[in-house]
């Protein structure tokens, strides 16, 4: 237990105290500063509540016990002073937050920031590189941001649906996914690595399973992932027949694989999903047996994932597997 | 303090034993303000077990990470209705209840200003519950899968819009809600209107009980959020049945104006129903420490002050919506002068405890309880106030521990403590000092077990309103004692119910004034007759029954 309690505060995953992009450092530092001050008032009226329940308890035995205390209606200079000192006590917090909120929302970005379109989707999460021209799903690849040599990405968000809201703790805070509404928000993650997180507004029913990853990569790792990314899908001819099945299914209303005939939008885009770690949204590593069990009934990792069970025979759930995996 | 010996007079009106029938008739067409409270109460108990366990299942889904024993869809289910049936089927009628059986007693009167209104409102808000329950059976939740609403008690838009929700469950939640805004809206009238009008001679507005007042406040500040709530239902309505967009995204219509709508009423409603606990904290904390409350017109206008401030703060409940600086900043601002009333009304109870007496009664316990919880609920609701701290923390089991130490720490600590405290002048019987122990200290350890962890899976990343979790988050071991804390509260919540069911029948003689106290309703027997005062009381100051008692060192000659 105590091993496991460590593990939650100083590797979790998504602990807000370990910030580790610039929006998430700043917070950090506020938040520090909003602790202290509740923490001094807390052991200032806590204790004095403690001394005054102690210390001014009835005791039967004493001689005066069946005698009333002396009655007090109040004192204006007492109540003033406990109106003025917390008025002053929010000035300070308000001017502190106010500074962090206002610097945080109205940073002018550097012209290189990363243009990244995010689309909230029942239960997935769609994005787009206007300027690179990739479209990917579920997994986020940002470039690593150096002190020395900023390159952040700039989140333009929206949904396709309903409400979701964008939060990976360790590197910003949370911002909602609105339809019919833009909210723009900035990474700048210092340290290349994995960051997970989810989503944090209810979206229906699968809104538990609609995780995040967010990859920050080296500036060699993302260049070479941009350049794979950019490529048509791979058509491997040992997985022709797979292309059929899948080709002549309903996959291709939703689904698109890039240079193909499949080109729906209502799905993840599939181009190249044999290169990402997981399926259906992080649910699920992204193993073939996992794949054709997903493909068979998706209800069996997400119940209520819109995706509806393919009801294909089994050669071809094999083909279509076969066919997914090589999809680099 | 003085013990009472038990008047004979109290037995005999217990003894007489109507046909069951009759009993039956008597209480559905009363329109007698006592009875109309204990149903608002009873009412409310039932749906305070019913919601209770819908958490017990909530818990136990949630104890270790992708358990399976409810479905997705039930879990969904059980937030929605939890949420919904805790704000608007128990805390709104049992505080109304309080108010109902106390308020009359309290100002001298005889009954509330409209009793007949009085009946209706209670019958509407409760046919309101029994058709959102129904939803369970008439409903068609998302996917067809049946039953109830599943679109969480603030129901955002377009979640509800019929392509996202068809079927009729979330039709069961919107008018259910109307109904029971109806009966609020005629019980905070009603109040008003008594308040106003049916003081007895000499109780001048400056000399009425705390409680009175805080219950005016609390019923003007109904008028205002109830009726943003209403209008909503109503645009809702429209746009699933009658081709409106207010809402309706796909078709241009605005998410955000519906969360606008909702947290206007929704963040006031926090207020209206934290507002009677500190009515209830501003007559018990006075009679254990036996001294009058330390600076009534500073308690006052405190209240009047988080009155109109909380109609300024609903949009901090959406500083994650993408507002803008500027919005987010005001509301920054408004939220945390919220503060400022709020910290005297704690230093003035802190000073009224000062130099006292103070009797630890089951009551007071309860009292003492609510005092460090809610300190703490209001240091976490400060953090939260911090717009960019909000970024991380809202919408995270954070925010949940946050307004469950508020709702359970505060509001039902001090409402158990208003049991203890009004049980023997509804009943004429005291509850059992012994079980209230057990009680109490059940109830303390599981709340603590159950809501201070909770903030922990919060600050870990763990968002509200899943109903599961990844196990490589470190949120499994405390998720599981959370759970087991719940499960605490629910024996001492047994224990509760135990004792109000014995004491009913075995509980010590109360008499009409069991704990020495001041305010009018200690002059009454215990239960009050139905016109409650044989002679209508006059009044020379805030502690009529002080001034009775000590005749040599009147109130009357202090106060303002």
């Amino acid at each position: 237990m105590a091993s496991q309690m460590h593990f939650a505060f100083v590797d979790g995953p998504t602990n807000i105290f370990r910030p580790a992009g610039t929006s998430a450092h700043s917070i950090f530092g506020l938040s520090m500063l909003v602790l202290g001050i509740t923490l001094c008032i807390f052991l200032v009226v806590a204790g004095l509540l403690l001394y005054v329940l102690l210390r001014y308890r009835h005791r039967a035995s004493s001689p005066e016990a069946e005698q009333e205390p002396a009655q007090i209606y109040g004192s204006t200079q007492i109540e003033l002073s406990w109106t003025v000192i917390p008025v002053l006590i929010v000035v300070i917090l308000f001017l502190a937050t106010a500074r962090v909120i206002l610097s945080s929302e109205q940073t002018r970005r550097p012209a290189g920031a990363l243009d990244v379109i995010v689309i909230g989707h029942q239960f997935w999460w769609e994005y787009r590189y206007p300027k690179l021209g990739i479209v990917t799903a579920n997994e986020l690849h940002i470039p690593v941001s150096e002190p020395s040599h900023p390159t952040p990405t700039s989140l333009t968000m929206s949904s396709a649906d309903t409400d979701h809201s964008f939060w990976v703790p360790r590197l910003a805070g949370k911002m909602d996914l609105i339809p019919n509404k833009v909210n723009v928000m900035d990474l700048d993650p210092q340290t290349a690595g994995l960051y997970l997180g989810q989503c944090a507004q209810y979206c229906g029913t699968q809104h538990a399973k609609m995780l995040l990853r967010v990859y920050v990569d080296t500036p060699a790792d993302f260049a070479a992932w941009i350049a794979r990314q950019r490529q048509p899908a791979l058509e491997d001819p040992a997985a022709a027949e797979g292309r059929a099945v899948f080709q002549h299914n309903a996959c291709i209303s939703c689904h698109t694989v890039a240079g193909t005939v499949a080109a729906g939008r209502f799905g993840p885009d599939l181009t190249h999903v044999a290169s990402r770690d997981t399926i259906a949204s992080g649910a699920v590593i992204n193993t073939p047996a996992n794949i054709r069990a997903f493909v068979d009934n998706p209800a069996h990792f997400k119940p209520g994932a819109l995706m509806p069970p393919m009801h294909l025979n089994e050669h071809d759930l094999d083909a279509v597997t076969a066919y997914l995996t090589t999809l680099k | 303090m003085a013990t009472q010996t038990p008047t004979t007079a109290v037995l005999d009106q217990t003894r007489t034993r109507p046909l069951w029938l009759e009993t039956v008739h008597d209480w559905v067409t009363t329109v007698d303000h006592k009875k109309i409270g204990l149903m608002y109460i009873g009412y409310a108990l039932i749906f305070l077990i019913v919601a209770g366990f819908e958490a017990l299942l909530m818990r136990i889904q949630l104890s270790i990470p992708n358990n399976t024993f409810v479905s997705p869809q039930t879990f969904n289910r059980l937030f929605t209705m939890h949420g919904t049936t805790m704000v608007f089927f128990v805390g709104m009628p049992i505080l109304f209840g309080f108010g109902n059986y106390l308020i009359p007693l309290m100002i001298g009167a005889r009954d509330m200003a409209f009793p007949r209104l009085n009946a209706f409102s209670f019958w509407i808000s409760a046919f309101g519950g029994l058709l959102l329950y129904f939803s369970y059976l008439g409903g068609d939740g998302l996917y067809g899968m049946g039953s109830a609403p599943d679109v969480g008690w603030f129901a955002y838009a377009p979640l509800t819009a019929r392509v996202f929700s068809p079927g009729h469950s979330t039709d069961y939640w919107t008018l259910s809600l109307l109904l029971t805004g109806i009966g609020t809206i005629g019980t905070a009238l009603n109040i008003v209107a008594t308040t106003i009008c049916m003081r007895c001679p000499g109780m001048k507005l400056n000399r009425m009980p705390l409680l009175v007042w805080l219950y005016l406040v609390t019923s003007l500040m109904a008028f205002v959020a109830i009726g943003p709530l209403t209008a909503a239902q109503i645009m809702l309505m429209l746009d699933r049945y009658a081709g409106a967009h207010f809402f309706d995204t796909q078709a241009g219509g605005s998410a955000v104006l519906w969360m606008h709508f909702f947290w206007i009423f929704g963040h006031p409603e926090v207020y209206i129903l934290v507002l009677p606990a500190f009515a209830f904290a501003n007559e018990i904390i006075p009679v254990f420490s036996r001294k009058a409350i330390f600076g009534y017109p500073a308690m006052v206008a405190a209240t009047v002050g988080i009155g109109f401030i909380s109609l300024s703060v609903w949009a901090h409940h959406m500083f994650t919506v993408g507002m803008g600086s500027w919005a987010n900043t005001f509301f920054t601002f408004a939220t945390m002068i919220i503060a400022v009333p709020t910290g005297i009304k704690i230093f003035n109870w802190l000073a009224t405890l000062w130099g006292g007496k103070i009797h630890f009664t089951v009551s007071m316990m309860f009292a003492a309880g609510f005092l460090f919880q809610f300190l703490i609920a209001g240091l976490t609701g400060i953090m939260l106030s911090v717009a960019p701290f909000d970024w991380q923390l809202g919408s995270s089991y954070f925010v949940v521990a946050h307004f469950h130490y508020v709702l359970v720490g505060a509001i039902l600590f001090m409402l158990f403590s208003a049991f203890y405290y009004w049980y023997p002048k509804m009943t004429g019987r005291m509850l059992s000092e012994k079980i209230g122990k057990w009680h109490f200290w059940l109830f303390l350890i599981g709340f603590h077990l159950t809501f201070d962890l909770m903030h922990i899976p919060g600050l870990l990343g763990m968002p509200r309103r899943i109903y599961t979790y990844e196990a490589d988050r470190g949120w499994a071991i405390l998720n599981m004692l959370v759970s087991s804390g719940g499960f605490i509260q629910a024996i001492a919540s047994l224990l509760f119910v135990w004792n109000l069911v014995h004491s009913y029948f075995k509980g010590a003689i109360a008499g009409p004034d069991p704990w020495d106290a001041w305010t009018l309703e200690w002059s009454t027997t215990s239960p009050p007759p139905p016109y409650n005062f044989a002679v209508i009381p006059t009044v020379g100051s805030r502690r009529p029954l002080w001034d009775l008692k000590h005749p040599e060192d009147p109130d009357s000659n202090y106060e303002m």
